[in-house]
């Protein structure tokens, strides 16, 4: 036992005396989480728009208003006919065009009336989310005009976003970031530093000495721990104060399954550092071999429900995917344990099976 | 005399390759004893067999007492070991080198402390203990890290090219040291390419093709292949191998 303190007190100070390793490890999250937060977002606002109104009565002049009102569309040109349209498109100057049919008002108090959204889909992501914020405009207009009447052929759009209400991106890249940063850390840093020693022939040292192999490993990996720990506190905390993104589930719960999602990385890092020989090598496979699949299996900015077959399949053996799905659950829907055993579970056994590879590994190595 | 080390037709196979051919011979107690061979010839493979690193396919090897098949966890803790890559740690101080490796083969707090304080004297360090390993130069890291190696007092200490790529002074600096673990009764076990270092050890033997042609001590050797020097005895040995990197 002394002798393993001993050991993670030379860890810490590796790791402290790196500053350059430090600074990623704790730059990463913060940097991330201000360009996530403030930079990149989902959230598509002022859209400008072209409105071709065909009925020019009160009612689709109060539409137009309502629409110009949002924080979303910014009524760009009003045109004359639908080539008109077609050219504000072909310029880049609008999002989306709103085509209303002659005889809005009129139609809308009879048997109702229908409007035509076009979106330019050469962005498809913005053109479904401008898209879904005019339908919600519209159904909200409706909504206000005909709610008091008795009107059977008015169908009323009412469409509620569960769990997020505002559609606020930091909802869906709190967890993300939090996920990625932890695989990338977790398993890269671990990796490398184990080859470090590898490198620096002081492994063989350590490996000479009646210090037990797995000690060695064990305690190189505890630091990273801490510091991950360290991130998904400072995420948390970031995600608090920045984004106003309150933690609506477990905090105990989630720091819990944070903590064992740190320790399914660590252990993939372990193994990798027992595969390989230099520390490129463990950046390599880290970062392209694992960031990657990482990223897009997550589930973070690629909804795997619609990704082919064995795509979907191969998703399930990527670590990020179930961590990334206990965190949306914890974090957002506020749901208990009760609903994320299944993922727990899958996360456990893969740790355990990085573990007991890396150790068969290990023993070969010593033959 | 107490043998310390204890070789008896070891061998080590990987495949087809025998890298190390049914090698017999003994090492006595503060014996400085070379073990020499060109690249390839099998003294690293040797060498991690005794050391614990590597299990040998067959024949037997007892070291400090102990038998590398069975007992390689009380060899780890009566060995020291120096590598010929560097094996100090560059971001640690010297100090927190010294108590790190004293560290893991368990000495007490205050033994290391007094062992410690002890060395950096004798190695007349003074305020460089507290400078980083890594801003030293090459020569003070090898001669700190074969001190570290010993400061647990081992019986053996197998240091694995230990001089490599350090100028003539120094050189003989690190060989008085090992002479003086030497007169404290730790035997050394020394691989090296320079045959001048050769000419310092106790006895040497020579490892062509994974067996042992030669083993004596220096002043036999000469005698025995007619030759003026360690260089020349060596040469004529090696000269014979089939196999070379």
């Amino acid at each position: 036992m002394k002798i393993f303190l001993a050991f993670i007190k030379k860890e810490f100070r590796h790791v402290w005396r790196d500053r350059r390793s430090l600074t990623i490890l704790l730059g990463l999250p913060i940097m991330m989480m201000l360009l996530f937060g403030f930079a990149i977002s989902n959230e598509v606002k002022d859209s400008k728009i072209a409105v071709l109104d065909y009925s020019n009565d009160a009612m689709s002049k109060q539409l137009i208003d309502r629409i110009g009102q949002s924080n979303y569309f910014t009524v760009f040109e009003s045109v004359r006919n639908e080539a008109a349209i077609e050219s504000a498109f072909r310029k880049g100057n609008i999002r989306l065009a709103l085509i209303i049919p002659p005889n809005f008002g009129k139609q809308m108090s009879k048997e109702g009336s229908s409007i035509r959204i076009i979106a330019d889909a050469s962005d498809p992501n913005t053109a479904n989310i401008v898209t879904n914020y005019m339908n919600a405009i519209l159904a909200d207009f409706i909504k206000s005009k005909f709610s008091t009447q008795q009107e059977p052929l008015n169908i009323k759009v009412e469409s509620r976003m569960l769990y997020n209400p505002q559609l606020k991106s930091s909802y869906n890249f709190v967890p993300g970031v939090m996920t990625l940063i932890m695989m990338l850390l977790g398993t890269m840093m671990t990796a490398v530093s184990i080859v470090k020693e590898k490198e620096m022939g002081t492994m063989e040292v350590l490996l000479v000495s009646p210090m037990k192999p797995i000690l060695v490993i064990i305690s190189k990996a505890i630091p990273y721990l801490v510091l991950c720990f360290i991130d998904v506190l400072l995420i948390l905390l970031m995600s608090y104060t920045l984004l106003e993104m309150p933690v609506r589930g477990n905090i105990p719960l989630l720091l819990a399954e944070s903590l064992l999602f740190i320790l399914t990385t660590l252990s993939f890092g372990l193994l990798i550092s027992n595969l390989v020989a230099s520390q490129q090598m463990a950046m390599f496979i880290s970062l392209v071999g694992f960031l990657m699949p990482a990223l897009v299996f997550s589930g973070f900015m690629f909804p795997i429900e619609n990704m082919p077959l064995p795509l979907q399949i191969i998703s399930n053996v990527v670590p990020t995917k179930w961590y990334f799905y206990i965190l949306k659950t914890i974090m957002i829907k506020g749901l208990g344990f009760e609903y994320i055993i299944m993922p727990t579970i899958i996360l456990i056994s893969m740790t355990l099976i990085f573990i007991l590879l890396t150790l068969r590994n290990f023993k070969i190595r010593l033959m | 005399m107490e043998r310390v080390i204890m070789a008896d037709k070891l061998t080590k196979k990987f495949g087809d390759f025998t890298a190390v051919n049914a090698i017999s011979f003994e090492v006595y107690k503060g014996e400085i004893f070379g073990f020499l061979g060109a690249n390839g010839a099998g003294k690293t493979t040797a060498m991690r067999i005794l050391s614990g690193l590597s299990y040998p396919s067959s024949g037997k090897a007892m070291v400090a007492g102990f038998d590398v098949y069975e007992e390689s966890e009380e060899i780890k803790k009566n060995i020291g070991y120096m590598s010929q890559k560097f094996s100090l740690y560059e971001n640690l101080t010297v100090r927190e080198n010294i108590r790190f490796f004293g560290g893991i083969y368990g000495m007490g707090r205050k033994e290391l402390k007094n062992a410690s304080e002890q060395l950096i004297e004798r190695l007349q360090l003074g305020p460089e203990a507290n400078k980083l390993v890594g801003s030293l130069p090459l020569g003070w890291k090898q001669k700190i890290a074969f001190s570290v190696a010993i400061l647990h007092r081992p019986k053996v200490v197998f240091l694995d090219e230990p001089t490599g790529g350090v100028d003539p002074i120094t050189r003989r600096q690190f060989w008085e040291l090992i002479y003086e673990a030497s007169e404290q009764g730790i035997t050394a076990f020394v691989t090296t390419h320079y045959m001048d270092e050769a000419e310092y050890c106790d006895r040497v033997s020579i490892m062509v093709d994974g067996a042992i042609a030669a083993l004596d001590s220096p002043l036999m050797l000469k005698q025995q292949f007619n030759a003026a020097s360690m260089d020349a005895v060596f040469l004529q040995l090696a000269r014979g191998a089939k196999r070379s990197e």
